[in-house]
């Protein structure tokens, strides 16, 4: 399964200000850990503003914090707002009307409904322990079996 | 100490995760009714006779009360599992196949009290894997077992319609 580079980034940034609840955090800060751009990273967090997964503040030393529930938001619920969770549907085109585009169809929903009952039952807290358990090198399901380089906002 | 902390080590303190006993059963049928709306006392007499009395060493019928009124412990909820050895061709390990927390009471701690006693049991029993099966649209126990650390397994579950 692969996310959009936009959803991933709007997963990292709502980790780390989770991870750091009434605290703020610049876009500057959240994307040089990630090797991305402010401008991306905006654009990012004002959809996540408008769902209201985060706050801006104002002023210097400005920036986002973490506005949802850590414990009761899912990656579903952010993985949302950048893509489209029905990805499976027909796009009207004629092989969808034939039994071997409905058979391929349902092979495929087999797989999205998977992918949506992961994402939907995995809370952000639930990330942030997973995550420690990688930074503490038992991440079980880690390739490297290493946690990565830390970047300047690893705890 | 705090208040807030007092009052979370006082619920800890009347929170206790124990073997069934025969008295349990008439709450235990009673909770699963009010949950599955489905009352099944014959299966829940079976299911006692099978995990509450026999082959106790891999075979764990657990249940939480709450003592906070020692003279009238209430019922929370209650977790089945056993080990199980080869199924599927895998190494011996725990399986939980029930777990049910009475609703009014869910959000305190019942369910993670009972799965780390289960957890507990399953490793003096020599396992070191626990697994359990969840309906996909199940959402309350999919987010508990995912915030218990659960994640996906290596088998994928298949069916067919016999027609
Ligand atoms: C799943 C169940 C056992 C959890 O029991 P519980 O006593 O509420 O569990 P806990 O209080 O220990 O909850 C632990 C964690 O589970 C997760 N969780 C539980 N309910 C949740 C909910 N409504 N939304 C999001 N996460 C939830 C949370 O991470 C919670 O921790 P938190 O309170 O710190 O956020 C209970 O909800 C239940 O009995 N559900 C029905 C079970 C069922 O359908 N059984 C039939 C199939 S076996």
């Amino acid at each position: 399964m692969r996310l959009q580079i936009s959803t991933q980034l709007a997963i990292f940034a709502v980790l780390e200000l989770a991870a750091r609840e009434g605290q703020q955090l610049s876009v500057a800060d959240i994307g040089e850990k990630y090797g991305v751009s402010s401008h991306h990273l905006a654009k990012v967090m004002h959809v996540m503003g408008r769902a209201g997964l985060v706050r801006s503040v104002r002023g210097a030393g400005g920036g986002y914090q973490f506005a949802g529930n850590a414990r009761r938001t899912t990656l579903l619920d952010v993985v949302q707002l950048f893509e489209d969770a029905n990805s499976v549907e027909q796009d009207g085109g004629a092989a969808d009307a034939t039994p071997e585009g409905q058979a391929l169809r349902q092979v495929l929903s087999e797989i999205d409904d998977i992918a949506r009952a992961t994402l939907g039952s995995i809370t952000i807290a639930t990330m942030r322990k997973l995550v420690d358990r990688h930074a503490t090198g038992n991440g079980r399901q880690s390739k490297a079996g290493r946690p990565r380089q830390r970047g300047s906002l690893a705890p | 100490m705090p208040t807030a902390t007092k009052a979370r080590a006082a619920k800890a303190d009347a929170l206790r995760v124990r073997r069934v006993r025969a008295s349990d059963m008439a709450n235990v049928i009673a909770l699963d009714a009010h949950v599955t709306k489905l009352p099944k006392p014959d299966y829940w007499d079976d299911v006692f006779r099978r995990y509450g009395k026999q082959r106790l060493h891999e075979r764990f019928f657990l249940v939480a009360e709450n003592r906070a009124d020692r003279t009238k412990p209430r019922l929370l909820g209650f977790i089945i599992g056993e080990v199980r050895v080869w199924e599927f061709g895998s190494t011996p390990c725990g399986w939980v196949f029930a777990l049910s927390v009475d609703p009014e009471m869910r959000l305190h701690g019942a369910g993670n009290a009972l799965l780390e006693a289960m957890s507990a049991e399953f490793k003096k029993a020599g396992v070191s894997k626990m697994r359990t099966m969840v309906a996909r649209d199940a959402r309350l126990p999919l987010l508990f077992f995912r915030s218990e650390g659960m994640m996906a397994g290596p088998y994928i579950q298949l069916e067919k319609d016999l027609d």
